[in-house]
């Protein structure tokens, strides 16, 4: 038995059954995003000067994501158009080429923007502590200057065992730039390029921190909302991939043999799922990265 | 029953045509995104005066990239209006979502 208007056009909307689905599917995703955006917006602006994070994602390597994400979306447009003009061959190497820059996305997310962050590590300095640490907060520069003031310290935790043993008094971090050298004019805005972490290690007293953490989402609102976004955003890459794959293996050419047209729509709303993600990464690249 | 004439391998011409028209556009969209990409990380390194205003730039520049990513990818340029119908419910509903966010800012009460 045949599902009436899988392929052909309904009369009264002139949309097949699949182009509705997804797209009430992509109106629900955007409630879905929207919220969480909108909490991310909420948190930001309800932040203490000082207290959001500023310059700790990889800009080149977010960058790089970015471009891949809209090739894929062009690639995955050019399947389609390739389906739609009966080029099989063409569609295979344009879904190919899809594939492969989504996997590439999800392998530098996984592989590397994550594990990096799961090894740095900061402290929130308590406020009537902030001067002891001066040398490497280097507030009396900011306020000279009218900007926010500093109140963590981050780099690699020297002493991994202070993390969790409260006999160790200290953290001994192995500073990044910013407080290795907190009144360089080069640390005053994030750069483009991350500065290399630096040689110097500040000794920090526990009974003088606030509240300290590795990079995980618990370290701020900042990276809980980094990674509950950015990791939605993953799964939906994943998912992306998995539904590409599919109609790329054998599966894809039979229903081409039997009828071109069912595979072209499939094509169709598949990618319009693929291009919503790249929608998604447009914004979360500026929020997170740069702002 | 689906049309029997769908089934072929051949393509209709002037669907074809309709669609090769356009693969130029889609490479030349592409460039374009590209492009407002570097124009976001370049922008983000200029002081525009304050951090609202920076915030301002790369929200217009992303919201640029997402319509013609919309208008010519999803393409949501030529449509049908039942698509065009649930998305303008569907900002009803978002931009309702971020006005009971912006609510909690008319809160009176002051914790600190």
């Amino acid at each position: 038995m045949e599902i009436p208007y899988e392929v052909s056009a309904r009369p009264d909307t002139g949309l097949y059954n699949a182009k509705i689905g997804i797209w009430l599917f992509l109106a629900s995703e955007v409630m879905l995003f929207g919220g969480l955006f909108s909490g991310y917006v909420f948190l930001r602006i309800g932040a203490q000067p000082g207290y959001w994070p500023h310059g700790l994602l990889n800009v080149p390597v977010g960058m790089l994501n970015t471009l891949v994400l809209i090739a894929s979306s062009v690639t995955v447009v050019l399947a389609w158009a390739s389906l739609k003009m009966r080029q099989f061959t063409q569609y295979k190497i344009y879904m190919a080429i899809t594939i492969a820059c989504g996997l590439l996305f999800l392998i530098v997310k996984l592989t590397y923007e994550w594990p990096a962050k799961f090894h740095h590590f900061g402290v929130y300095i308590k406020k009537e502590a902030l001067a002891k640490y001066e040398p490497y907060l280097g507030n009396s520069y900011l306020l000279a200057k009218g900007l926010a003031q500093r109140v963590e310290i981050t780099g690699d935790l020297e002493n991994p065992e202070a993390y969790n043993d409260p006999a160790v008094k200290e953290y001994d971090i192995r500073m990044d730039a910013v407080n290795a050298e907190p009144a360089n004019p080069e640390s005053d805005r994030p750069t483009f390029w991350p500065r290399p972490l630096s040689e110097k290690v500040a000794k920090i007293d526990k009974a003088d921190v606030d509240y300290a953490s590795m990079f995980f989402p618990r370290h701020s609102a900042y990276f809980g909302a980094y990674f509950l976004i950015t990791g939605l955003h993953g799964l939906h890459v994943l998912g992306g991939l998995i539904v590409f794959t599919y109609f790329w293996l054998p599966v894809g050419a039979d229903l081409y043999k039997r009828n071109p047209e069912h595979l072209a729509n499939r094509i169709e709303v598949a990618g319009l799922f693929w291009h919503f993600v790249d929608l998604v990464w447009i914004f979360v690249f500026p929020l997170f990265y740069l702002l | 029953m689906e049309p029997t004439h769908e089934h072929s391998h051949m393509p209709d011409h002037d669907v074809a045509h309709h669609v090769n028209r356009h693969v130029k556009g889609y490479w030349m969209v592409g460039g374009l995104l590209a492009f407002c990409t570097g124009l976001t990380v370049a922008f983000s390194y200029v002081n525009f005066g304050s951090q609202k205003a920076n915030i301002v730039v790369a929200m217009i520049l992303a919201t640029f990239k997402a319509g013609c990513v919309a208008a010519i990818f999803m393409h949501l340029k030529s449509e049908k209006w039942t698509i065009y119908r649930f998305l303008l419910i569907t900002i009803v509903f978002a931009l309702g979502l971020f006005l009971l966010t912006s609510l909690a800012f008319q809160d009176p009460i002051r914790l600190n």
